[in-house]
Formats: structure tokens, C-alpha cells, sequence
């Protein structure tokens, strides 16, 4: 039982080989599989909106889209590592309400330049990653119980921090900065430095020794401790550098909406979790890629984006986004039993197989 | 450091430890048994110091209103109790009883005569199919409770919205006869905290003292193990979702009796609230232990410090803090209770040796 | 092994680096007291209004009110749908389904990506939605705030409920009426940084100084944060702290409703005094089983018609949002444009057990 800090579901996989062995490989198959799938599902999104929404297809619009998805995609990048490594965290949105609000504090009292807060709170969003880190593998508790503690307690602290207030007299030169385009492009410029982030973010996953580790760690954490690898300290640190990213959309989110306050990006790890998982990375742990997560994020903001322009009810969308949310998961799933359940047949039409 | 000392092979030990729990029920009563004492010590310990600052708090007035204020929370703890304890999680029940509180008021709209216990029974009959579609997915699915109630989480909660349409119904919109169950009391005390008493006893002794219980406990402490022991693993966890879903549907009409003024947005991030109240009331968030007497505690501690920071004037901004602190240190408690008594059972059967 | 050092190999760097950026920005950065943000560019009316214009047709008027599934802003929103239907426009109506500043925005982007011509809405967020809006304007829609202002300069019109004077006078005249002239009080309010709330907070404590008031005391203000649970706890609360208290004032729909369902639940009932501002519908039942002898309210569905009323007309150019200009909302009859674009609806309606039943809201 590799994957006890999540839920795992009753009939759990590794329970009885043979069964199991024959869903595995269906199911790596079907994994295979769903980057691409999430790429065309993207890429026919994409064409269906373009042709058929009006306003859609417009350079306007690119910037609009892009800039909403620009903290989903940060926060999107750290979560794919740690759900790969079996773990999950659910305090990201509120651990950016709570950078925001430090971030609103010090510019009001502290009398420190902006420069020097932006990076505090970057230090300040790992410290909060740092204390999830240390629950977690300090301590030995299950990421889920101990990231929904922290996500009540970001989320209160943030209130205590600034209370009901908001801070909103932040430079126009800075606040114009976080929607500006690359000049000639309709394309916002806060998208470099997300390209940036998934560049390095997807070299360590698929690239690197520890990237091969944290596989290993979500199929199986004591092969990897066999294996030489240090579960709590390498966990530990991507709960830091999930803390760290945190930070980072807490300034972008700040400065995007020239306001800081308690309630900023509340909600949003939900919609987090939902573009990992529909980007193919799966909840048990130990598969996944980046790839597809980045996918998954851009097929969600297309799609809202769309349903948004073509007047459909905000409740509609919520409804959207908890069945993507669950066709993410049941869907491989079934197709994976669909496909042992056919090569059983098969295996059983033909008993003396060549 | 102690990063790597502990870790994985203490994780291990902990798992263990919970397995030799059930083997020694007793220990695991005791245990159990101490941790609703705290809970107890604890929530007396509030109620005196938040008295001693205003001695008004313990009025009859105020009793009243705490019992009132703590039942519905009480319900969701116990539902979803029956659901952690196998090692799942119900993160949609602020939302089917949302929809169940909302479906409640439109029937009492469109059938103004309706007697009210029907609508109990059918707003009851709603979570639980609300339940049964959460079961079913995760049967079908075969992927952790979490993701699909997160995603039914959203779904609910939309069919919700798009049903209300912006609609709020009123307390004059529904018989006299079903506001009354809200507020009415029976020897001063609310016939919404005596339902929730009732099913607090119900499920309490079901899961003590039935073999029904007793395999969810199973089920919970090894998945594994229960299936080659012959527990039926599917249909019991299915069937602790219809539960858990039936209560919420419970909770919704008892919500709708109690507040009268309703919209689509009814119970919205009670999700939360409801996995504390069961985490600090002494059950495992991995499954194979706690009671529904912990968690009811724990849903009375949680309600009792919403109201005590209102009493004592603090800045309700710190509740949420409060929660979120409070979830921190019970797990934590939990782990060095499960750490403690590993140990202790290691010595035991060394010295055996 | 090699993760443990590449750990602290990552760590070291990343402090190492975060040192470099301290050091190189702790010198000479934007400070707030050097930023010289002038943002107080005031409400520009560009273009000279034409007061003779007519209202044009087809105008595509958009309402965006702080949530969908809220049954205030429903009621708003259909006076506005009728307005529009009159004028012979395009209505239409979206927005978030919860009150957020952030998806207000993108709600923002969406409707100048369609080309509407008018833009009504309600601000979550006084700043946050400036960007967009100011975004929007460039794009050729002009902007009407209701309910809930922005800053004056990301907007031409805003239509306000009451002015905050008339609310004041009328909660304190209501409440000390019904306690007799003498006696504690307290307020229930929403959350501590409503800005409409605040400054009724701030009048009704000048307006409890005059002297025709000198024997009622205001305790306390307590905060409900417009949450039904909260603003119930916080009424509990309230009596339990203030033995005294005759009445309490609830300038929030949703707090007057909680505080009258607890009070009308307890022992309270008809003994502690309660006035407010809430919905007929909310509160029928409370004013006919004697827990609140009256309250008040502005109508919301004329409050979303004079809004549709007052952006048909900038589009058409009677207005352009400068102060002194007039225009005509069809059964309103003629409003004046005030300081800073600001148009008042008029006094509130004062509901009670003879009229409660003529309203529908």
C-alpha cells in the first residue's frame, strides 16, 4: 500500500496481483495515451471555439484568457510533482490569500520598498510551504489532513492580517507591469516567466535523477527509500517550492487586481487539482507529465473562456468543471477495464496462443 | 536532522500500530476513551473561561442557542464518521445539503400543504441518491473518494445554483408547523439537538456493537485484508455513502426549518467544517478508527468556539485560524499517541519474547 | 544520499539567491512614500453632453452584479431588464456565481470582448475591477456602478441607493422611536470594510449627537460579514454582552433577517428592539409575528431601471457623467447628475405591518 496518504479507493490496486497486473498495463497504456488526448481535446477546443464563438479568436482575447491562467498554470506546475510523488496540497490557494495579505501589510506599515517586499514574500510563501514540509514529513502525517489544517489556517490568518481591509495603493507603474503584453504580441508578458518556471519544472520531473526518484516515490516510498533515494527530504522540499510559487502568484494576483486582500484566490485549489488531474497525472501517485498538466490548464481556461463569451450561466461552469473533474479519473479508468476486460475475452477465445 | 529520522519507516511503524489497535480493542477503547475526555476537558475549559469573562454565556438563553447552533454540524460529523472511518472522504456534503435545503423549500412552494415529515423523508431520500451517485462513481471509477466528491463538490452545488436561478425562498413560504421543528423545544431543550442526539446514539452503537460496524472499522485499518476476510468491501463502502449522503440530506431539511431565509448558496464551505469537527473528534484521517461520540464533541468544540469569540469579543477573523490550528494539533496528538503506543506494544512483546 | 545533498544543494542555492536579490533591491527601490502615485485623476467627461439627444435603440446593456445566485441582485437586475425592454435594447445579465473581485474581472474582459455598449455592475472590490473597467471604456462601453461604487475615475455614472445622509436619519429616527428615545444600542453591520457601510456607520454616530438623541447610547458595532450564521452568532453574542441593550440597528439585509430569526426564537422577542435595512419578503414574517415593528429599504428593482436608465442615456449622449446634467428614466421621472457622477435614487421606503403586504422583493 504505496499510497496511503491519499485516499485510496476500497478494491485498491496491488491487492490481487493477477487481476491487478492486467488493469496496470491497460492503465499505463491508457495513460500513455492521454497527454495526447488532452492535447487534441485542447487543440479541437480551440478550433470548435474559434469558429463557432464570436469575439473568441481575437488578439484581445489571447491576453484576457492568458492572464486569468497565469496563476492557475504557476500553481499547477508545483502540485503535478507533488501529486506525482503520492502527496497532495490543498492549502496553495490559500497560502497565496495569505502572501497576498502579508504582501498588502508590509507595503502599508512597513515602509520597505516594493522590490524588497515582492521577494519577502516569495521567502515567506516557502516558510508556509516549509511548515506543511514539516507536518507532513517531519512529523509523518497525511499531506490531505495536514494541507485542509493549513488551508483553514492561511486562509484565517489571512483575514487576521489585514481584516476585512484591502490594500490597493500600489504604484500604477507596477500594477500596469503585471498585465502589460510582450511588446507586438498580444500575448501578456507575466507568461514569460511562467514558461520559464514550467521549463525547469518539467526538466527536474522528466529529466533528472530526482525527477526518476519522485516516480519512484509515488509508486512505491519504500522502494525509494531502498532505492537510496530520501523521501522526507525531497518531499519536503517541493512543499517549499509549492510554498515559494504560492508567493509568487500572491504578487502577481496582488498586483494583477491592484488589491490585496483576504479573500484574494479563494476557492482556487479546487480548479488546481482539477487541471492536474485532467492533465493526466494520476491522484494515486507516480504518473504523470507535465505536459499534459499544462494542457489540462490551457483546455480549462479555453473552455471557460468560450462558455463564458458564449453566454452561458456561471452555474453552468461549475457544473463543467466538477464533470471534467470527474471524467478525468473515471474515464481512464473504464477505459483501462474496457481494454482487460476485452484482452481476457480475447486471451480466453484463443486458450493456445501463438 | 530530523526530516530523515523520521519519515518513512516511522510512517510504517504508525500504520502498524493502528493494526495492532484493533487487535487489542481494549487498548483501543481506552485510547479513544481518553481522547473524548479531552475533548470534554477541553470544551469545559472554554465554556469556563469564556464565562468567567461574561457569565451570561451559560444562561439558558445561551445553552439553548448553542445546542441549536451545533446540532446540524453534529449530523454532517456523525455521516461523515461512517465515511473516514473506511478510509474515504465525503468532501460534497455543504453541497448536497445545499441542494436538499433548497429542494425542501421549492416543495414546500409548489405543495404548500405538504406535511412536513414528508418532506423530511423525501428531502432524506435526496442525499441519499445525492450519496448513492457518490458511490457509484467511486465503485465505477475505482479512484480515491477525494477526487470524486471534490467533483461532485462543484457539480451539486452547480445543479444548485442553476436550479435557484437567483431564487431565494422565504420563511413565510413555508408552513408554521415545519418552522417550529427549527426552534421549537422539549423541556428547554431544541428538538434539532434531540435529532441529533438520536442519530449521534444510532450510528454510535451501529458502529460499536454491530458486525456491520465492526467490518467498516476493517475495512479502513486494510482494505486488503477485509476483502480476503470475506467483507463485502464494495457494497459496505457504497452503502456508507448513501449514509452519509441520506444524513446530509437529514441536515439539509433541518437546515431549511431552522433559517427559513434560503438561497442556492445554503452550506457552502461547510465541507470543512465537517472533516474538522471529525478530525479533532479523535477519528483517523487514514481510516481504521475513531467514534461518532468523538465526533459529535468535536462538532459541539468547534460550534462552542464560534460562539465564545463572539461572546468575548475577539475579532471573528481568528475563527477560521482557530480551526485550521485546532485540525493541526489534533492529528498531531493522534501521531504521538499512535507513535506512543507502537512504542509501548513493542516493549510489551519484546519483554514477551 | 546524492537527493539528500542535491537537497540541500537546491536549498543553498535558492537562499544564496534570494541574498543576491535582497541585497541588490534593499538600496533605492519603490517605496510607498516615494511612489507619487497620482491616482486621483478625477471623473473625466470628455465630449459635450447633448441633452436633446434621444435614447437610441438596440443599445446592448449589460448587468454585472456582485454575484448571480444573490436574490438582492436578481430583483435589481429584471428592474433593469424592464428599463432596457422599454428602451427597446439588448439586456443581458452574467456574473460570478460567488462574490469575488478577481472573476468579476474576467466577466469584465468578456462583456468589452462582445462590444456592449453599456456595462452595469455592482463592484466587489472598489480597485480591483478598475483595470478592466478603465480597459472597457477604451473599448468603447461606458460604465454605470450600482449598489457598490468603484473608484469615481474607472467609472461615469454611479447610481446610489440613498444617499448616506438619509439612511443614517432614517435607521436612527426608526430605532429610537420604537425604544422609547432612551437606551443602548448597537449595530449589526457586514463586514468590516464595506464601504457604504462604514460611512452610514460614521453618520449615524454624528446624527445619535444631536441632541434630540442625548439618551441613547451606542454600545458597540458587531460584524456578521453578511453571513446568516455569522450575523445569528453575532446577535447571540450581542445580548449576551449588553444586558441593557434596547435595540439594534442592522443596516445589511442579510444581518436584519438573521437578528430578527434570533430574536424572534428567544426570549427577546418584542423587548429588544430591531430595525434595518431588509427585504419585504425576508422580513414579512418577523414584522406580523411582532419581533420588528418597522425597517427600511430602498427598492432594488427601481434602483437596476434608473441604472439601465442613466447608461442608455450616456450612450445615447444626453449625460456624460459631469455634474449638473439631467436626464429623464422613464417612470422615474428627471434625475440630476451630482458631484463626482454620482446619482441618488431617493429616500428609502419605510416598511411596516400596514404596507409590508403591496411589496414584492
Amino acid at each position: 500500500m504505496a499510497h496511503d496518504s491519499l485516499y485510496a479507493a476500497p478494491p485498491s490496486a496491488g491487492t490481487d496481483t493477477e487481476q491487478t497486473a492486467g488493469r496496470l498495463t491497460g492503465l499505463r497504456a491508457a495513460f500513455g495515451s492521454w497527454d495526447a488526448a488532452v492535447v487534441a481535446a485542447l487543440v479541437l477546443a480551440v478550433l470548435v471555439a474559434g469558429v463557432s464563438v464570436q469575439n473568441f479568436a481575437t488578439g484581445r482575447n489571447v491576453q484576457f484568457l492568458l492572464l486569468d491562467l497565469v496563476p492557475l498554470a504557476l500553481l499547477a506546475l508545483p502540485m503535478t510533482l507533488i501529486v506525482v510523488t503520492g502527496e497532495i496540497d490543498l492549502s496553495v490557494a490559500s497560502t497565496v490569500g495569505l502572501c497576498s495579505t502579508l504582501m498588502g501589510q508590509l507595503w502599508l506599515s512597513s515602509g520597505l520598498s516594493l522590490e524588497l517586499i515582492c521577494v519577502l514574500v516569495v521567502l515567506l510563501g516557502g516558510v508556509l510551504g516549509a511548515v506543511n514540509g514539516l507536518f507532513v514529513t517531519g512529523f509523518g502525517l497525511p499531506s490531505l489532513a495536514v494541507t485542509i489544517g493549513t488551508l483553514a489556517l492561511y486562509r484565517g490568518l489571512s483575514f487576521v492580517v489585514l481584516g476585512d481591509q484591502a490594500v490597493a495603493d500600489f504604484p500604477a507603474s507596477w500594477t500596469a507591469a503585471a498585465v502589460r503584453n510582450i511588446p507586438g504580441t498580444p500575448i501578456p508578458a507575466a507568461v514569460l516567466p511562467v514558461l520559464l518556471l514550467a521549463l525547469v519544472f518539467g526538466v527536474v520531473l522528466h529529466a533528472t535523477t530526482t525527477g526518476r526518484a519522485l516516480y519512484a516515490m509515488g509508486n512505491n516510498d519504500q522502494a525509494a527509500t531502498f532505492a537510496g533515494v530520501s523521501v522526507a527530504r525531497t518531499k519536503f522540499w517541493l512543499f517549499v517550492a509549492s510554498g515559494a510559487v504560492c508567493g509568487l502568484v500572491g504578487v502577481f494576483w496582488t498586483l494583477r487586481y491592484a488589491s490585496a486582500r483576504g479573500d484574494n484566490a479563494t476557492g482556487l485549489e479546487l480548479t488546481v487539482v482539477t487541471a492536474v488531474l485532467l492533465g493526466g497525472v494520476s491522484i494515486f501517485g507516480g504518473r504523470g507529465a507535465l505536459l499534459g498538466v499544462v494542457a489540462g490548464v490551457l483546455l480549462l481556461g479555453v473552455l471557460r473562456n468560450a462558455l463564458q463569451l458564449a453566454d452561458v450561466d456561471a452555474n453552468a461552469l461549475t457544473i463543467v468543471t466538477g464533470a471534467l473533474l470527474i471524467a478525468s479519473v473515471v474515464l481512464p479508468n473504464a477505459v483501462a477495464d474496457l481494454r482487460a476486460r476485452l484482452h481476457r475475452r480475447r486471451q480466453r477465445a484463443n486458450p493456445v496462443a501463438p | 536532522m530530523s526530516l530523515t529520522d523520521t519519515g518513512t519507516p516511522d510512517d510504517l511503524a504508525g500504520r502498524r500500530s493502528s493494526g495492532d489497535d484493533r487487535r487489542r480493542p481494549g487498548f483501543t477503547e481506552r485510547l479513544l476513551a481518553v481522547r473524548e475526555l479531552s475533548l470534554l476537558l477541553a470544551l469545559g475549559a472554554l465554556v469556563l473561561v469564556t464565562t468567567l469573562r461574561n457569565d451570561r454565556f451559560l444562561s439558558g438563553q445561551s445553552v439553548k442557542d448553542l445546542l441549536l447552533g451545533c446540532a446540524i454540524l453534529v449530523i454532517l460529523a456523525v455521516g461523515q464518521t461512517l465515511v473516514i472511518v473506511t478510509r474515504n472522504v465525503d468532501l460534497s456534503v455543504g453541497s448536497i445539503l445545499g441542494l436538499v435545503a433548497f429542494c425542501t423549500g421549492s416543495l414546500f412552494l409548489a405543495a404548500p400543504g405538504l406535511p412536513w415529515p414528508v418532506a423530511l423523508l423525501l428531502g432524506v431520500a435526496l442525499g441519499a441518491l445525492c450519496g448513492a451517485v457518490n458511490g457509484g462513481l467511486i465503485a465505477v471509477a475505482k479512484v480515491p473518494a477525494l477526487v470524486i466528491t471534490l467533483g461532485t463538490l462543484y457539480a451539486f452545488r452547480g445543479i444548485d445554483y442553476y436550479w435557484a436561478a437567483g431564487r431565494q425562498i422565504n420563511a413565510a413560504d413555508m408552513p408554521r408547523s415545519f418552522l417550529r421543528l427549527g426552534n421549537q423545544t422539549v423541556l428547554g431543550v431544541p428538538v434539532l439537538f434531540l435529532i441529533a442526539v438520536v442519530v449521534v446514539a444510532v450510528v454510535g452503537y451501529y458502529l460499536r456493537a454491530y458486525r456491520g460496524g465492526r467490518e467498516l472499522y476493517a475495512i479502513g485499518s486494510e482494505p486488503a485484508a477485509a476483502r480476503l476476510s470475506g467483507i463485502p468491501v464494495g457494497r459496505r463502502v457504497f452503502a456508507v455513502f448513501v449514509a452519509s449522503g441520506a444524513l446530509a440530506g437529514l441536515a439539509g431539511v433541518l437546515y431549511a426549518a431552522r433559517f427559513g431565509t434560503l438561497d442556492a448558496a445554503a452550506g457552502t464551505g461547510l465541507e470543512l467544517q465537517v472533516v474538522a469537527a471529525a478530525v479533532v473528534g479523535g477519528v483517523a484521517i487514514f481510516g481504521g478508527s475513531g467514534s461518532a461520540y468523538g465526533a459529535a464533541l468535536g462538532a459541539v468544540l468547534l460550534t462552542t468556539i464560534g460562539s465564545s469569540l463572539a461572546v468575548l469579543r475577539i475579532d471573528p477573523f481568528w475563527q477560521q485560524a482557530v480551526v485550521g490550528a485546532l485540525i493541526l494539533a489534533a492529528i498531531g496528538l493522534d501521531r504521538l499517541l499512535a507513535l506512543r503506543t507502537a512504542a509501548r506494544l513493542r516493549g510489551r512483546s519484546a519483554r514477551g519474547a | 544520499m546524492s537527493a539528500h545533498r542535491r537537497g540541500f544543494r537546491f536549498g543553498a542555492t535558492g537562499l544564496a539567491l534570494a541574498a543576491l536579490l535582497l541585497s541588490a533591491t534593499a538600496c533605492g527601490g519603490t517605496t510607498r512614500e516615494n511612489s507619487g502615485d497620482d491616482s486621483g485623476a478625477g471623473n473625466q467627461a470628455n465630449g459635450a453632453a447633448n441633452p436633446d439627444a434621444q435614447l437610441k435603440e438596440g443599445l446592448k446593456i449589460a448587468f454585472l452584479p456582485k454575484q448571480v445566485n444573490n436574490p438582492y441582485f436578481t430583483v435589481s437586475d429584471n428592474g433593469g431588464k424592464t428599463a432596457v425592454t422599454e428602451i427597446k435594447g439588448e439586456f443581458k445579465e452574467v456574473g460570478p456565481s460567488e462574490a469575488s473581485a478577481s472573476s468579476q474581472v474576467s466577466y469584465i474582459n468578456t462583456l468589452s470582448q462582445q462590444g456592449m455598449d453599456v456595462i452595469v455592475t455592482s463592484a466587489n472590490d472598489p480597485n480591483a475591477i478598475c483595470g478592466a473597467l478603465n480597459q472597457a471604456k477604451a473599448a468603447g462601453a461606458k460604465i454605470v456602478t450600482f449598489d457598490s461604487d468603484t473608484k469615481p475615475e474607472c467609472r461615469q455614472i454611479f447610481v446610489n441607493q440613498v444617499t448616506a445622509e438619509g439612511i443614517a436619519e432614517n435607521q436612527v429616527k426608526l430605532i429610537s422611536t420604537q425604544i422609547g428615545g432612551a437606551g443602548e444600542i448597537a449595530i449589526l453591520s457586514a463586514t468590516a470594510n464595506a464601504t457604504n457601510q462604514n460611512a452610514w456607520i460614521e453618520l449615524m454616530k454624528k446624527e445619535l449627537a444631536k441632541p434630540e438623541y442625548s439618551k441613547i447610547k451606542l454600545v458597540t458595532v458587531a460584524y456578521g460579514n453578511d453571513d446568516d450564521q455569522k450575523s445569528f452568532q453575532e446577535t447571540q453574542g450581542l445580548l449576551q454582552s449588553y444586558p441593557n441593550l434596547k435595540g439594534i440597528i442592522s443596516p445589511t439585509t442579510v444581518g436584519v433577517a438573521a437578528a430578527a430569526r434570533y430574536l424572534s426564537g428567544s426570549q427577546y422577542k418584542g423587548k429588544v428592539k430591531l430595525t434595518g435595512l431588509g427585504t419585504p419578503n425576508q422580513m414579512r414574517q418577523y414584522v406580523k409575528d411582532g419581533t420588528v415593528d418597522a425597517f427600511a429599504l430602498w427598492n432594488p428593482a427601481d434602483l437596476g431601471y434608473l441604472a439601465a436608465y442613466a447608461g442608455a442615456a450616456l450612450a445615447s449622449g444626453q449625460i456624460t457623467g459631469a455634474e449638473g446634467e439631467k436626464f429623464t428614466a422613464g417612470k422615474l421621472g428627471e434625475y440630476t447628475v451630482g458631484t463626482d457622477g454620482v446619482v441618488v435614487l431617493g429616500p428609502p421606503t419605510v416598511f411596516d405591518k400596514n404596507n409590508i403586504d403591496q411589496f414584492d422583493f
